[in-house]
């Protein structure tokens, strides 16, 4: 293995392919205006007005929500009128993105596999594919330190805290 | 001086051995998650609250809060030896520290760096100490409205402070608000933004958000620059230590400025990060020989660090008096306080003389062994980052992963956790501000209790917030700070306007 994922690193800040940044501010503005606009719509359903008791459960989260809807949809107007260098600056590059996913979609593996196979399980086998993926290890060295986080997060955790995590079949069939 | 006396008391109990053995725990605990890229005072915080419910208040609350001011000290030895910020607050530390150790005086920067972080800190205790107890007693005649003046200032203070855009900082603020009303209403019982999920019964839980935004979200932020340490040796012995010692007196004045710009962005909830910057800026705008800094001049080590470490200290203040964080991580303890079963505010210095004492004596002590800590053993902290980065970000989203599900033991909240972490990735890449967006979510329910309590007193009449000139003195004040992005705004555009009248 001579050349690893961290290698391209290099070369990821250069590139002038990717995501806009003016795109993500758009995204980003609109999902925060559509979650300020559920919020409206469901303190609207339980009465954003005075009740007999008061204020009722919507007073609070209406006005709220239309405070966050109205900040985003202000939001776009600069991004908009953006010109020039700033609309072509990027969110992320291709070469980066590729870097944050070989990240995030072990991490959501991980996290998938969690109630499955219990939490030691996942994180043995998360840093040993980090380490042969990302890193330039081999087996020999992944494998016992994949083992090594397992039992000492084991003994911290269970033994010495007496906090239970979540535990599969492994942890069973030892008895536990 | 009353306080001196119930300080003394404090000292009996963060002095007892087992306290004593947390504090040194805490500590190094703290530097560690300091050093570590993706852990920080926040969330290295939010990840071991959980852990601490089985420990009397006072001593959970001693171990957390020396990891804090540990972060606070390990901020420094990236920043200068690897000129990687290990927390936001420590990038200015970087402009000077880093050329510094490049020029082989690593040893010095560090010393440096860690002596004024002391200085700063103690004078943040030293405020803390005197003007805590006044503010307290102060605050024990506020009633709803006053409260809610209070926190309806601070968060003014984020829009009418933020360096970024008042726009985004108020869309994070009000995304916090919403989160913290998710879930059951404690007033009437109806279940509120649900959409029919049962996971989504429970709310969210700040620790788990918190966890996210700035663990997982860092762990995706530095792996895109291909993280990759090349760092200076560090080197310190006693005869640098003294060296730099004997020369740090010549700039008392330097860092009581920074002290008291510190304590000031401490206690106005802007936090460490700004105040760093702040008194970068001041002291190179001061200095006779501006075109040093930047190239290595230890003044540019001593006043950002000052500043930072005396504002994450005195963010403590209105955390303790008025139960309103001045910094995310003030916001992570202030939550510990409510799960330990304790009611931050006014009569925690009434009720549990203990507990708050207790705690301002173990600033003193703490930061005394964090200096002694980190003089010590900086080569092996420094050592830390030459663990590769592959696995240094497996065992982070462990411990994250871990940290996340002991909040409740849920395995929902893991999920969860990494949807923050996406979100707080996303945030910080366009300049969205995530102080307010954790301390609106901490302090949520509490600013709409008081909101809705004031409403039920006056009848739904507005005008109660400015029934005294208590609450109305405040509510002004923050209603001022909201209007200056406004001013400054049509200033901005007014000049535009007539500029462009000129032109044509």
């Amino acid at each position: 293995m001579s050349t690893t994922t961290l290698d391209i690193a290099q070369a990821a800040g250069r590139s002038s392919q990717g995501v806009r940044r003016t795109a993500m501010e758009v995204a980003t503005s609109l999902t925060l205006a559509l979650v300020g606009a559920a919020a409206i719509w469901d303190s609207a359903r339980l009465g954003a007005g005075w009740g007999v008791e008061g204020p009722q459960s919507g007073y609070f989260p209406f006005w709220i929500g239309m405070i966050l809807a109205g900040a985003s949809l202000a939001n776009l107007i600069p991004v908009l009128r953006a010109k020039g260098a700033a609309a072509e600056e990027m969110f992320v590059t291709w070469p980066q993105l590729r870097l944050v996913m070989s990240v995030l979609i072990p991490t959501v593996f991980y996290v998938a596999a969690i109630p499955v196979s219990g939490i030691y399980a996942a994180s043995a086998v998360l840093v040993a594919y980090f380490m042969m993926r990302l890193g330039e290890f081999t087996w020999r060295s992944a494998l016992p330190a994949a083992a090594a986080t397992a039992v000492v997060a084991f003994m911290t955790f269970e033994i010495w805290f007496l906090v239970g995590l979540p535990k599969g079949p492994v942890e069973e069939l030892l008895g536990f | 001086m009353e306080e001196i006396g119930l300080l003394m008391q404090g000292f009996a109990v963060a002095l007892q051995p087992e306290n004593m053995l947390l504090m040194l725990v805490g500590v190094v605990l703290g530097v560690l998650i300091g050093v570590l890229p993706g852990l920080g005072g926040a969330n290295g915080i939010a990840i071991l609250l959980p852990l601490t419910f089985a420990m009397p208040p006072v001593s959970a609350v001693i171990m957390l809060s020396c990891i804090y001011w540990g972060a606070l000290f390990g901020g420094a030895i990236t920043s200068i030896l690897f000129n990687i910020p290990g927390e936001p607050w420590s990038v200015a530390t970087t402009f000077d520290g880093y050329p510094m150790a490049q020029q082989g005086k690593a040893g010095e920067a560090l010393t440096a760096a860690f002596t004024a972080s002391f200085f700063g800190a103690f004078v943040a205790v030293v405020m803390i100490t005197f003007v805590a107890p006044i503010i307290a007693g102060f605050a024990l005649r506020f009633g709803p409205p006053e409260f809610f003046a209070v926190m309806f200032l601070s968060f003014a203070c984020f829009i009418g402070m933020a360096k970024g855009s008042p726009l985004k900082t108020l869309a994070a603020m009000m995304l916090g608000f919403l989160l913290a009303a998710v879930g059951m209403d404690t007033v009437t019982g109806q279940l509120r933004m649900t959409f029919g999920s049962e996971e989504m019964i429970r709310g969210f839980d700040f620790l788990v958000a918190v966890i996210g935004l700035f663990g997982i979200s860092e762990i995706l932020c530095s792996i895109e620059d291909g993280l990759r340490f090349k760092g200076q040796r560090a080197k310190i012995d006693l005869k640098v230590v003294l060296r730099t010692w004997a020369e740090l007196p010549k700039h008392w004045f330097l860092a009581i400025r920074s002290a008291v710009i510190g304590c000031w962005m401490g206690i106005t909830p802007a936090g460490a990060t700004p105040a760093s910057f702040m008194s970068y800026g001041v002291a190179r705008r001061m200095s006779k020989d501006p075109n040093g800094f930047g190239r290595g001049k230890v003044e540019g080590v001593v006043a950002p660090e000052t500043a930072a470490h005396a504002a994450g200290t005195s963010a403590l203040l209105p955390m303790l008096t008025l139960g309103v964080p001045g910094s995310p991580t003030a916001a992570v303890l202030l939550g510990g306080l409510i799960m330990w079963g304790l009611q931050p505010g006014p009569m925690l210095f009434v009720e549990q003389k203990e507990f708050v004492w207790g705690l301002i004596a173990s600033m003193y002590l703490g930061n005394v062994a964090g200096l002694l800590v980190v003089l010590v053993a900086v080569p092996w902290f420094a050592a830390i980052l030459r663990v590769p980065f592959p696995i240094i970000a497996a065992l982070i989203l462990t411990v994250c992963a871990i940290g996340a599900y002991t909040v409740s033991n849920a395995e929902f909240d893991i999920v969860l956790m990494l949807v923050f972490g996406v979100i707080g990735y996303v945030m910080k890449k366009l300049d969205y501000p995530l102080a307010p967006l954790v301390l609106a979510l901490v302090l949520g329910d509490r600013t709409e209790e008081a909101f809705r309590q004031s409403l039920l007193v006056s009848n739904g009449d507005i005008g109660i917030f400015f029934h005294n000139w208590l609450s109305g003195g405040i509510m002004a004040l923050g209603i001022a700070l909201l209007a200056w992005p406004v001013l400054t705004w049509a200033r901005g555009a007014l000049a535009g306007g007539f500029g462009r009248a000129r032109a044509a």
